[in-house]
C-alpha cells in the first residue's frame, strides 16, 4: 500500500504542485476584490493568507515525520512546500503593510512596539535565508551547513503561531491548535531512533 | 418621531449610514462564533420572542417588564451614531430606539445608584459560541450612572426602520456611541441599579487591555495596535484609513463627564 502510494507520487511533477499551491493567494485577491471576501476584504485576505502560510509550513514539517512513521515518501516536495509557505508569508506581509496599515512610518511604529507583529516580522525574517537558499546550487555550496541552516524552519514555525495566538481577542481555541500541531510535528523528530543492529546476518 | 427638544449633534451632519448588507453581515457577537459571519450564519437560533427584561437592584420598581411593556412606553426615533470597533474599524449606523434615561426613569432610580449593571441573554442550546470558554458567559457591561442617563446613550430596538435583526443584539440593546462598540451590550435580559462599579466581561478577560470607561480615544493605544486610525467598513480591498476622533467625535456632549480624570489610567 506504502509503496503504491509512493509510487504514484514519484509521478507527480514538482511544478504541478507549485502551480497549485500558488493559485489560491490571486484567488483570494480577485474574491477579495468582488466581495466575496465580505464587506471587510482587507481583514479577511490578511487571515487567510496568513492561514495558507500556516498550512504550508505545517505540510513542510510534517514531510520528515510522514516518512520515518509512515512510511510515506514526500521529500521530493518539501522544498516546493516550503518555498510556497514563504509565498504565502510574504504576500500576507505585503497585504498587511499596503492595504492594511497604510502608512509606512506606522509600519515601523508596529513592528517595534506590538509584540505579536514583532515575532510575525521575525519569522518572516528567519525565512529569508531559507527561501533564498532552497535551490540545487546552494545545497551544494553550504554542504552540511546547509541542514543547520535550514532547521530555522523550526523557530519560524512557532513564531508563525505564537504571532496567531497572540493576536487574537478572548480565550480561542483555533490557534492553540495550530501552535499544537506544530510543537507536536517538532516533539516527533526528538523520538530517539532505534539502533540498526544486526545488519550483519546477511553475511552469515 | 425625533423632536426639537432631543440633541440634534447626535444626528451630525454629513454621516453617510453604511448598508444595511454591511450592518447586518460583518459583527462581533461571540455567542455566536468568532467569525465576523458567524453571527449572520447562526444568530437564527436565538429565539426573541417572548422577550422580557428583569429591571432590578436599587429602583423604586423592579420587576420583569416584557418588551411589549416597555416599548408602550416609549417613543422610538431614529439616531445616526458613529460606530467605533476597538479593533479598528467603523461604521456609521442609523438606530431606531428611546432614551436609556428615559427606560430607567420608568423604573425609578434610587438615591443610592451610582452605576447600572448589563446582562445578555445565556442559552447555550441557542449560542453556540457559548460551548467555548472564549469570555465568562453571560456577558456583562456597565455604565456609570451619569453615563446611563446621558441622552446620546439609547437602547436600541431598530436599525433603518427594521426590527434589530439578531445578529446584531435582537430584540433590545445598547448603543454608546462615544465607547468602543463592545460597551454597548446586546440582547439584553437584566438591568441592575448599583452601588458600586459593576464587573464588565472584557475588563475580566483581560483587564490591561479593556478598561471599564472604554471611551473611543485615539491617544491611548490598544497594547496591542494603535487606536489613532480607523479603517471605515465598506470601502473595499483599497479603503482609507481614517483619523479616530476623540469621544468618536461627540466629545462636545460628553467630554465634561469626564472632567479631571486621566483618561489613560481611566481607559
Amino acid at each position: 500500500m506504502g509503496e503504491r502510494i509512493n509510487g504514484g507520487l514519484r509521478r507527480v511533477p514538482t511544478w504541478a504542485l507549485y502551480i497549485l499551491g500558488m493559485l489560491p493567494a490571486p484567488w483570494l485577491l480577485w474574491q477579495g476584490a468582488t466581495g466575496a471576501l465580505g464587506v471587510e476584504p482587507i481583514r479577511a485576505l490578511e487571515h487567510e493568507l496568513g492561514q495558507w502560510a500556516l498550512w504550508f509550513l505545517i505540510a513542510g514539517l510534517a514531510v520528515t515525520p510522514l516518512r520515518r512513521f509512515a512510511g510515506l515518501n514526500l521529500l521530493k516536495f518539501r522544498r516546493a512546500l516550503g518555498l510556497i509557505a514563504f509565498y504565502y508569508v510574504f504576500c500576507h506581509l505585503l497585504v498587511w503593510i499596503v492595504l492594511d496599515v497604510q502608512i509606512l512610518g506606522q509600519v515601523w511604529a508596529d513592528i517595534a512596539k506590538r509584540p505579536y507583529i514583532t515575532i510575525g516580522m521575525a519569522a518572516f525574517v528567519l525565512l529569508i535565508p531559507l527561501a533564498l537558499t532552497s535551490n540545487n546550487w546552494s545545497v551544494r555550496k553550504l554542504g552540511p551547513r546547509w541542514r543547520t541552516l535550514h532547521k530555522a524552519v523550526y523557530a519560524a514555525a512557532v513564531l508563525g503561531a505564537m504571532h496567531f495566538v497572540m493576536l487574537v481577542k478572548g480565550f480561542q481555541i483555533e490557534p492553540l491548535v495550530y501552535l499544537g500541531i506544530i510543537l507536536a510535528l517538532l516533539g516527533l523528530r526528538m523520538i530517539p531512533r532505534k539502533r540498526r543492529v544486526a545488519v550483519r546476518q546477511t553475511a552469515g | 418621531l425625533a423632536t426639537a427638544a432631543r440633541p440634534v449633534a447626535a444626528a451630525a451632519e454629513g454621516l453617510e449610514p453604511n448598508s444595511w448588507e454591511e450592518i447586518t453581515t460583518y459583527n462581533n457577537y461571540y455567542e455566536f462564533g468568532t467569525g465576523k459571519s458567524d453571527p449572520a450564519s447562526y444568530a437564527y437560533m436565538l429565539t426573541t420572542q417572548p422577550w422580557s427584561v428583569t429591571i432590578d437592584g436599587l429602583v423604586d420598581r423592579p420587576g420583569d417588564y416584557s418588551l411589549e411593556q416597555i416599548l408602550g412606553e416609549m417613543t422610538i426615533e431614529q439616531r445616526i451614531y458613529r460606530f467605533r470597533c476597538v479593533e479598528a474599524w467603523s461604521m456609521v449606523i442609523p438606530w431606531n430606539g428611546f432614551e436609556l434615561a428615559d427606560l430607567l426613569e420608568m423604573a425609578g432610580v434610587q438615591d443610592g445608584a451610582k452605576y447600572v449593571a448589563f446582562e445578555t441573554v445565556l442559552r447555550r442550546e441557542e449560542m453556540p459560541g457559548t460551548r467555548y470558554p472564549i469570555l465568562d458567559w453571560p456577558y456583562v457591561e456597565g455604565l456609570r450612572l451619569d453615563e446611563a442617563m446621558h441622552p446620546l446613550t439609547l437602547m436600541a430596538t431598530g436599525i433603518y426602520d427594521r426590527p434589530v435583526p439578531n445578529q446584531n443584539g435582537a430584540p433590545i440593546r445598547l448603543v454608546v456611541p462615544w465607547k468602543y462598540g463592545y460597551k454597548s451590550i446586546k440582547s439584553i435580559v437584566r438591568i441592575t441599579l448599583t452601588e458600586s462599579e459593576p464587573p464588565t466581561s472584557w475588563n475580566k478577560a483581560n483587564a490591561r487591555e479593556y478598561g471599564f470607561y472604554s471611551n473611543v480615544n485615539p491617544e491611548v493605544s490598544h497594547p496591542r495596535w494603535s487606536q489613532a486610525t480607523e479603517r471605515p467598513i465598506g470601502g473595499g480591498l483599497f479603503a482609507r484609513r481614517q483619523p479616530t476622533l476623540m469621544f468618536n467625535g461627540y466629545q462636545d456632549e460628553v467630554a465634561a463627564m469626564y472632567d479631571g480624570m486621566d483618561l489613560s489610567v481611566y481607559h
